[in-house]
């Protein structure tokens, strides 16, 4: 299995359907480290973590995004994915006809395989996948059924999570996987999440509210506004969002001098 | 996940497309008159009812006009195709008879493989005969007849000649007559009534010989409350003039009985595979056919219910795929001549490369038949812009006190599932193929083991190079 350390974003510029969304983002994650991604709606964050994972649908016209030094925006979206990096989706694709376990099977070996190294027999996957199913909670009848197709939005983001613990990513991307969760489903997929940190692993959780962050505890905030990173700090910055929300980011000094 | 085998293959050519050197007893000349039909019936030895038969089909095949509808017909010279070609001197029972070189077909086909799964009886088509046929004894025993329908005939004369023709008329179709003209080899089967037969019945079909037309004949009779499961596969060689395929299978379901018809087909992309496949459905009776459709270069095929004992059920699952140069025309028809009958038509087709699937329907109600259900549901999946399909439903209700409902859905495979499936490692062509499977998955479940594996693994074959 491949491991990676460090994902360096640098002057990153991404147009959707001809509008520049993102306008020169900055950003390094290295394994060991949890960062929080937070900005009003429509600031780019979404944008960001689709376009590390080389959706067709956006384009980078500058900048450069190295995962240990190699440029992954010649990469395919899959080889991302075997080089350990992972998206947690906010809106995951239904497969209908496609069995969760089926599908668990061949994204791990296709992990596994990674720099060839050896697959795990049946039986350890089955133990392993039966092990995380427990930690978050879940029914072992989700195994079963279609991948996502006709799950509600909780067990969808619950899913992703456990395709994550699975998969072993070092690099993590989670994209609002807070976002339409209960309290209990929050603290299961928190649960989930903090499991992996270590030092194989980084993350950047992308979210909206704080309440994520009472149980993954992030060492490094950053504010993104307009297609850029408008300020960066500790989890002082989640407070005083919560207390004082972005107006005087929108119009600091920081974001229009970039 | 292809085998090495499999990587080794040239996707330019087919599959299955080896071919024997041509060892034939007998070789008539191509085209149809009655001087070759009746050859056919005297190199036969049939009884003088059959040569009328055929003689009467051959009088309807030159009145029936060719369909102006379904797929495009203009390339199919039927003065250009041999009715009638005898591989070898008589059927074998044993696998030891079959001769060499058969048996070097049959082996890549998988035949002997197939039967060391224990399957029940093995009748496999070599051209127009029958070469091969084995029945495990105990189904002897329980007087389950499984033989070609030439021996049917010879065997078992009055019940053959009290159902033959009488499922599908002498002159119900242009190409229906054709094979009526000219059949050879096909199944005969009969289930004594309450005989549940628990293997699957299986035979191998298989096209040789260049512009050979291959006509079988098949004629299941399910007596009262038996049940049975007949298992059909076909592949064919490349070749390159055009060949043609136009079989007739009979169904009887009586009272009570249950009969699954299960055809996979591969066909190379020059056969033209013209099929009428029809059951007849008495009281309580359950007909299902499985019919799955790849490769060919026209198939037209609407296997049918006539379902005229009250609470008789007749199910359709019907699978496309259609890929460059392919025309896929299929659906399923249910006529609902009784009270009390349902029916189901389960459709899925898949088009890539510029191929074009159809599904063409019918459910037909007729007066008086109360309380009758019936249920259409057709979903294809386009891979690429390029490729066609279309829907063609027919529903004709003449009683109020019916429920009849109908469902089409058109995909195409969308992009954000590749993408979400390529983000977790998945190439994009696994990421696609797993759409696929996905999508058929419904059908393939329904599927014997090893015939599951077999269609996933020709699906595959199908996908690879898909993109791009």
């Amino acid at each position: 299995m491949h491991i990676c350390k460090k994902l360096e974003i640098k002057n990153l510029h991404v147009n959707v359907e001809g509008k520049e969304i993102l306008k020169g983002v900055n950003l390094v994650i290295n394994t060991g480290e949890v960062h929080a991604l937070m900005g009003p709606n429509g600031s780019g964050k979404s944008t960001l973590a689709t376009s590390l994972f080389g959706h067709p649908n956006y384009e980078i016209t500058q900048g450069e995004v190295l995962l240990d030094g190699e440029d992954i925006l010649e990469m395919d979206v899959d080889e991302r994915a075997r080089k350990g990096m992972f998206l947690a989706f906010q809106y995951p694709s239904e497969i209908p006809g496609v069995s969760v376990v089926n599908f668990l099977r061949m994204a791990s070996k296709a992990r596994l395989s990674s720099n060839g190294g050896e697959g795990m027999s049946a039986r350890e996957f089955r133990k392993i996948l039966k092990e995380k199913v427990a930690l978050l909670k879940m029914d072992e009848s989700f195994l079963s059924r279609s991948l996502n197709e006709g799950f509600s939005g909780g067990e969808k983001k619950r899913m992703e999570i456990l395709q994550m613990n699975m998969l072993q990513p070092n690099i993590a991307v989670l994209d609002e996987t807070d976002s339409g969760l209960d309290v209990d489903a929050l603290k299961n997929v928190s649960e989930g999440v903090n499991q992996l940190v270590g030092e194989n692993f980084g993350a950047l959780i992308i979210t909206h509210y704080q309440r994520i962050l009472n149980y993954i505890k992030p060492e490094f905030v950053h504010i993104m506004v307009d297609g850029r990173i408008a300020n960066s700090g500790g989890l002082e910055l989640v407070e005083k969002i919560e207390a004082e929300g972005y107006d005087w980011l929108v119009n600091s000094p920081v974001a229009s001098a970039v | 996940m292809p085998t090495s085998e499999q990587e080794q293959l040239n996707l330019d050519e087919y599959k299955y497309g080896f071919k024997d050197p041509e060892n034939y007893v007998f070789k008539p000349q191509k085209g149809l008159n009655t001087e070759i039909i009746r050859t056919i019936s005297e190199m036969k030895k049939e009884p003088e009812w059959m040569l009328k038969f055929r003689l009467k089909a051959y009088d309807m095949f030159l009145k029936r006009p060719m369909p102006n509808w379904g797929g495009f017909l203009g390339d199919l010279d039927l003065a250009n195709i041999y009715y009638y070609i005898k591989p070898a001197e008589k059927e074998s029972r044993s696998w030891d008879d079959v001769p060499d070189d058969i048996k070097k077909t049959f082996d890549r086909l998988g035949i002997p493989e197939a039967e060391r799964k224990f399957l029940a009886g093995v009748g496999a088509q070599y051209e127009s005969e029958m070469v091969y046929h084995s029945i495990i004894e105990e189904l002897e025993q329980k007087g389950v007849i499984f033989i070609s329908s030439d021996d049917g005939l010879k065997k078992h004369p009055e019940l053959f000649k009290k159902y033959f023709g009488t499922v599908v008329p002498i002159g119900d179709n242009k190409f229906s007559a054709i094979n009526s003209v000219a059949w050879s080899g096909g199944s005969f089967v009969y289930v004594p009534p309450g005989v549940k037969v628990e293997m699957p019945l299986q035979a191998y079909f298989r096209l040789n010989s260049e512009n050979s037309g291959q006509f079988e004949r098949t004629l299941i009779i399910a007596d009262e409350g038996s049940e049975v499961n007949y298992v059909e596969g076909c592949t064919a060689p490349t070749y390159s003039s055009d060949s043609f395929h136009s079989g007739v299978i009979e169904i009887i379901v009586k009272k009570g009985a249950r009969v699954r018809y299960t055809t996979i087909q591969n066909w190379s992309n020059n056969v033209y595979n013209l099929v009428t496949q029809r059951a007849l459905v008495e009281e309580d009776g359950t007909m299902e056919w499985i019919d799955a459709n790849i490769g060919s270069k026209l198939t037209m095929k609407y296997p049918s219910c006539y379902l005229v004992g009250k609470g008789a059920r007749g199910d359709i699952l019907s699978l496309a795929f259609a890929s460059k140069n392919q025309h896929q025309d299929t659906g399923g028809k249910m006529i609902h001549a009784a009270p009390h009958t349902s029916s189901t038509i389960i459709s899925k087709s898949i088009s890539k490369n510029g191929g074009r699937s159809s599904y063409r329907g019918q459910v037909k109600v007729h007066p008086g038949c109360k309380g009758v259900k019936s249920s259409v549901v057709c979903d294809a999946l386009l891979m690429d812009d390029y490729s066609r399909s279309d829907t063609y439903p027919y529903i004709e209700v003449d009683e109020p006190n019916s429920s009849i409902g109908h469902e089409a859905t058109v995909s195409k495979v969308n992009e954000e599932q590749v993408f979400y499936l390529m983000s977790r490692g998945l190439s994009e062509d696994e990421a696609t193929g797993l759409i696929v499977k996905g999508f058929l998955e419904p059908m393939i479940k329904q599927l014997p083991m090893e015939y599951a594996i077999e269609l996933n693994r020709l699906i595959e074959l199908e996908m690879e190079g898909s993109i791009g």
